[in-house]
């Protein structure tokens, strides 16, 4: 190889990767590149290509087309016990038959390690994920946040080079997901293992990601950090999958002081920030949050009528009519929750508003 | 209300006498066997003039049912494990491989159990003659493989298809190659249904006395076969504990076989 050296190579490099059955492509050339230690998450609906570009990088689907490095190394033709890589499934995919301790040596098994050592890294990894002193159990006898503790221990006491997370804490309760969540991250920081987590969950891609991958019909919609794709969606996709938002058809009328001014189709004015590709005339989106479109007594607000509101505790839930248009409000109770049929007045900043052309891309 | 609850009354002991009765008529021909196999009359049947075991002593002293008891085992166990392997791999190619004409090979491992087994053995003894190849016991081992290997196919195919394949990738992705995963993951997790199947073979094998007559060598007998020619010449009280002694190893493998298999498949779990 001449290329660059093992240290500055990424942990992980998708080049053009492609994977089609017959007529159906389940991944369209997707590149990717991470770095060592990151925790990147491939985030999308079912049927994204998210779980298919995971199996990819295991060896479990061949790809049709495209190169797949990890550390340095070509292993899109390597079968898949010669790829050292760590896995741990959905449904925890402990072998029932044996015990906790067997599980987890079995990997260094096939690495021929002494046994004394395997001794000693099957109790390490035991301790690393908080359950000592299990390993004469059968997975049978162990609830479902302790096999996958279990199965998280078994994948990383190899020392693989790319840890891969397909859905993980999807078969949890609701408490045990949020408690595991925080402890898989700790263990990965601890560890500083390069992780591909795959999750349909924004919350926890948000929660958990260095970077996340958000992925539709096979292809990257954007790549980035969890702030970058909350709050500066690059695509139509990105914006109405993360988070609630409004998206509003339109059209620039005039731009003045950085401020676009857009008749909304079928309805009232309204004012966003103009980014400097923004031309008057031109078709555009408005996005906007459901949490930044606020309501209130106002009078010089944009005049509204509260069609269904829910109240939620802390924050209400509320659908507002306002000159034809229907907007998605979530707001925090400050003076009182508000009714169906009352009269208010809807309050937009600009800088909260942004703005995608035609096609869905986001102007800048 | 009163009348009703009396009227269901009369129903459900109708529906047990009559339960009790299928039973006796399913059941009863069995009983006279095993019972008439311990009677000191010189005379297979009814009255009993006393208890005794002098037919099974008879038995152990004839050579023609000791030989075909022999030979049965023989074939049976053979049968047993090389069919048994063979439907483990059969069953293993349909259900994890996807390659073309698939359906079509199952539907043909399939047949024979839908095929009539005087058919099947006229058909395979004259596929043997069209070779020019001899009557050997080979041959009815052959044809015992042909006839129990679709049931082989199917139970392991039903407890395959229950095996999570998540288990064998996960074998794959902690560095074990193909072979080693199956013989640590796959087949362990498959042990019921081949031990399932073992037994299944070797009671299909043991049984068979239609076919086996078409395929077996000449001079050579197994046990159905045996007890069919001593019935030509007279009904004697040895067949009596001869029978017996199948409906023993009949009955009695599968149950322990059957208990085996839970057992395994509890500590598998």
């Amino acid at each position: 190889m001449t290329g660059p050296s093992m240290t500055t190579a990424p942990a992980v490099e998708l080049r053009n990767v492609t994977l089609a059955y017959h007529t159906f492509v389940a991944v369209k050339d997707v590149s990717l590149s991470i770095r060592k230690g990151e925790f990147v998450t491939l985030l999308g609906p079912s049927g994204c290509g998210k779980t298919t570009i995971l199996r990819s990088i295991a060896g479990l689907v061949q790809p049709t087309g495209g190169e797949i490095s990890v550390a340095g190394r070509r292993i899109d033709n390597v079968p898949i016990h010669k790829r050292n890589i760590g896995l741990v499934f959905q449904n925890y995919a402990l072998f029932p038959h044996k015990s906790i301790f067997d599980n987890i040596a079995f990997g260094l098994k096939y690495r021929k390690v002494e046994k004394a050592e395997i001794a000693r890294k099957v109790k390490r990894a035991l301790d690393m994920v908080r359950l000592p002193g299990v390993e004469k159990k059968l997975p049978s006898e162990m609830s479902g946040g302790q096999q996958q503790r279990i199965a998280l221990a078994r994948a990383i006491v190899i020392e693989p080079d790319v840890l891969l997370l397909d859905e993980p804490l999807s078969a949890l309760d609701a408490n045990l997901r949020e408690e595991m969540r925080t402890e898989l991250k700790i263990i990965q920081r601890e560890v500083g293992i390069t992780t591909i987590f795959v999750t349909h969950d924004q919350e926890e891609a948000l929660a958990m990601s260095d970077r996340i991958v958000v992925m539709n019909k096979g292809e990257i919609e954007q790549l980035g950090t969890p702030e970058d794709v909350y709050r500066r969606p690059e695509t139509r996709f990105v914006a109405s999958f993360l988070g609630q938002s409004n998206l509003l058809p339109g059209r620039i009328t005039a731009i003045a002081d950085g401020q676009a001014r857009v008749q909304l189709d079928g309805g009232p004015e309204i004012i966003a920030a103009a980014p400097a590709s923004a031309r008057a005339g031109a078709a555009v989106t408005v996005v906007v949050r459901a949490q930044k479109v606020t309501i209130g007594a106002g009078s010089k607000a944009m005049p509204g009528k509260v069609i269904s509101a829910s109240y939620l505790g802390g924050t209400a839930a509320y659908f507002v009519e306002s000159g034809g248009i229907r907007l998605q409000s979530n707001a925090t109770i400050d003076e009182r929750v508000w009714r169906e049929g009352e009269a208010v007045g809807i309050t937009i900043n600009p800088a909260d508003c942004l703005l995608l052309d035609e096609k869905g891309d986001r102007l800048v | 209300m009163n009348a009703v609850a009396e009227s269901r009354g009369l129903g459900w002991r109708l529906v047990q006498v009559f339960t009790v009765l299928v039973y006796v008529f399913m059941f009863a021909p069995i009983m006279v066997v095993v019972i008439l196999s311990f009677n000191d009359s010189q005379f297979g049947g009814f009255p009993m003039t006393g208890i005794s075991f002098r037919w099974y002593a008879k038995l152990m002293e004839n050579d023609a049912v000791l030989r075909a008891f022999q030979t049965s085992i023989i074939v049976a166990l053979i049968t047993a494990v090389i069919c048994s392997a063979l439907g483990v791999l059969g069953a293993l190619a349909l259900v994890r491989y996807e390659f073309p004409g698939k359906e079509w090979i199952n539907t043909i491992l399939i047949a024979p159990a839908l095929v009539p087994e005087t058919v099947l053995g006229v058909g395979l003894l004259l596929l043997m003659r069209w070779a020019e190849q001899p009557r050997t016991l080979w041959l009815l081992v052959l044809g015992h493989i042909m006839l129990a290997l679709p049931y082989v196919v199917l139970v392991v195919q039903a407890r395959l298809i229950g095996i999570k394949r998540v288990y064998e990738e996960a074998a794959l992705s902690l560095g074990a190659n193909r072979i080693q995963t199956f013989r640590e993951i796959t087949l362990p997790l498959l042990m019921p249904a081949v031990v399932a199947s073992l037994l299944l073979v070797f009671t299909i094998s043991f049984d068979n006395i239609t076919a086996s007559m078409f395929w077996r060598p000449s001079g050579v007998e197994t046990m159905p076969t045996q007890i069919l020619s001593m019935l030509k010449v007279s009904i004697s009280p040895e067949i009596n504990a001869l029978g017996t002694l199948m409906i023993i190893v009949t009955v009695g493998l599968p149950l322990i076989g059957g208990g085996l298999a839970r057992y395994l498949a509890r500590s598998g779990r």
